[in-house]
């Protein structure tokens, strides 16, 4: 199995300004566009993040992409899947109805339930549509950056 | 005579995941899998889904059409395995067929209990236990044939309830009979279970506590009427029997194979018997929380411990660190999550922590700082950490009063465990 890219978390860097949902919620909504995701679209994509601030201490959480991922094995209808080509723990919408078993099953919590359309479970997938995630695209002091399997840092510019 | 690397009996969580986690070691040794069900794949809770109209025929299966094809799984489908030699280290189907093995793994689930009711054995149609996906196609046809609009389920645990939610997706009235003074007994509180009840009530079913059925009246073999303990009788024009399952022992019955409620296996999740693996709701294995073993007939156990067992079988050391009971289900609308001992016995050192409002209901069973247990209703965003603090044994007395918080995530964590967990996995945060 190829291991994933991962998104490492920086919390020393977070100066909890929360751009990292807004893109986020922008790249997983229908137009891209962030002012037609935010007062267009209806519903609204769940972030694939879960934003942490307390005091001074901040961070930004997203999936682990974790190498024996408990919420694979809690699936009980297969729509939770390693992607044999990234690594990556991706998550079929379609299959899914919503029982959270993986929700139960991850020990990081950043699986969300979605109410919109219909009800599934939401999570990141490393915007694997635009090959960059966007979070760490638009962290403005790198408290989110990209590594690849040998945890060396990935640029959006060599992408 | 067919002769297999890897021999599998059993189709459904714990067998599948012996067939990936074989195949992540051992790419090659032949891999022979047997279900007396006539179905390629499907996932067993999905069957209320399935009842209930909202998942589809197709929409069953957890691993794709081409899942066996892929790994190099022949599979033996509609025929049972009747008997095991451990000595010959064959098994032998129902049509005759000798298959041999070089390991073997016993994954035959569990089977549905019936109590002993008058007139039950005069009953050939109507009757329904609700397990399988047959069940469940059963259930729906005879709905449809006699326009079945009442039901009675006995059983309110959670293949009870889920069965219910099925019912009345599709227009049935449903009547629970339930033992016990309360329903999901075994899994919630009394609070979480009060309050599912009610749920329960205003969709329209009514429960019956403390009570159980004694008798069964049937009119040309259909099952008309169910006659209570107590002596009240109700219409039942269809009838769901859901009062729990037990492992199915049948294969190993005659066999050196020790089990004592299922078949008891070592921490490589091995049989009594050299190169016997068991998995899944018929193996009786390590429990977390307790240290002693069980059987924790619960998706996520099975397939850990079908995984377990089959990476021991291709030669990969794994221990099985062993789980404690987890649940998630959602009935009458209301999600609810929970984990390891929920209703510990009063007076032993525990310590619960539990918070209320309108949609939501939380409660956290500590013992000596440590997290045993937890429900979650209503509300269950973020509920997994639980399970992660009950699974590493952490030492809550640092956040305690955080842990009903709602805001509560990985921030109130020892930083320490923070950044353990996460670089576990080769992260640092």
């Amino acid at each position: 199995m190829r291991k994933p890219k991962r998104i490492i978390i920086r919390e020393e860097y977070c100066m909890g300004c929360r751009l990292c949902e807004v893109y986020c919620i922008t790249q997983h909504s229908k137009s891209k566009d962030i002012i037609k995701a935010y007062r267009g679209e209806e519903p609204r994509p769940v972030s694939g993040i879960y934003f942490e601030e307390k005091g001074f201490v901040s961070f930004a959480l997203q999936c682990r992409h974790c190498d024996d991922a408990p919420c694979l094995e809690a699936c009980i209808t297969g729509a939770m899947y390693r992607d044999e080509s990234t690594g990556m723990v991706l998550h079929d919408r379609e299959r899914c109805v919503g029982c959270w078993m993986c929700i139960m099953a991850c020990p990081y919590g950043v699986v969300k339930p979605d109410f919109g359309e219909r009800k599934v479970a939401s999570k990141c997938d490393l915007c694997i549509e635009a090959e960059f995630p966007a979070c760490v695209e638009h962290c403005p002091n790198e408290a989110i950056v990209l590594v690849d399997e040998e945890g060396e840092r990935i640029y959006k510019e060599a992408v | 005579m067919t002769r297999s690397r890897y021999l599998i009996i059993g189709n459904s969580t714990a067998g599948v995941a012996a067939i990936e986690a074989i195949r992540q070691v051992d790419g090659k040794g032949a891999i022979t899998v047997v279900s007396d069900e006539d179905v390629v794949n499907y996932s067993r809770p999905l069957i209320s889904y399935y009842l209930g109209g909202r998942v589809s025929e197709e929409r069953m299966a957890f691993r794709d059409r081409r899942f066996y094809e892929r790994n190099g799984v022949t599979l033996i489908l509609g025929r049972k395995a009747e008997e095991l030699d451990v000595e010959g280290r064959k098994v032998v189907l129902s049509d005759g067929t000798s298959l041999h093995y070089g390991k073997l793994l016993i994954a035959t689930g569990g089977r549905p209990i019936i109590p002993p009711m008058d007139g039950l054995q005069k009953v050939r149609e109507g009757a329904f236990t609700f397990t399988r996906l047959s069940d469940a196609k059963g259930i729906l046809g005879y709905i449809r044939e006699n326009e079945v609009e009442e039901a009675v389920v006995l059983g309110a645990g959670l293949i009870g309830l889920k069965a219910t939610e099925g019912l009345v997706e599709r227009g049935v009235k449903v009547t629970i009979v339930e033992l016990a003074d309360r329903i999901l007994a075994n899994t919630l509180d009394r609070e979480a279970s009060a309050i599912l009840e009610r749920a329960l009530g205003d969709w329209g079913c009514k429960v019956i506590k403390e009570d159980t059925i004694s008798r069964v009246v049937s009119s040309r073999g259909k099952v008309r009427e169910v006659v209570l303990r107590s002596g009240r009788s109700l219409s039942a024009p269809l009838l769901v029997i859901a009062v729990g399952v037990r492992p199915n022992l049948e294969l190993v019955e005659d066999t050196p194979i020790s089990y004592d409620r299922g078949i008891t296996v070592d921490e490589h999740m091995r049989t009594s018997v050299e190169d016997v693996y068991a998995a899944g709701d018929v193996a009786q294995a390590k429990d977390f929380l307790s240290g002693w073993s069980s059987v924790i007939a619960v998706w996520p156990v099975a397939f850990r411990q079908g995984k377990v067992a089959g990476w021991n079988m291709a030669g990969r050391e794994v221990r099985y660190e062993g789980l404690f009971p987890m649940n998630s289900v959602e009935l009458a609308g209301i999600p609810t999550i929970s984990f390891g001992t929920t209703t510990p016995p009063e007076a032993d050192g525990y310590e619960i922590l539990t918070r209320r409002d309108e949609e939501s209901y939380r409660k956290i069973v500590l013992k000596e700082n440590r997290l045993v247990g937890a429900i979650f209703l209503g509300r269950i965003e973020r509920a997994g950490i639980f399970s992660g603090l009950i699974r590493d044994g952490i030492d809550v007395s640092s956040f305690k009063e955080e842990l009903l918080s709602d805001d509560f995530g990985l921030l109130v964590l020892p930083a320490e465990y923070r950044k353990h967990m996460v670089t576990g996995e080769g992260m640092e945060v």
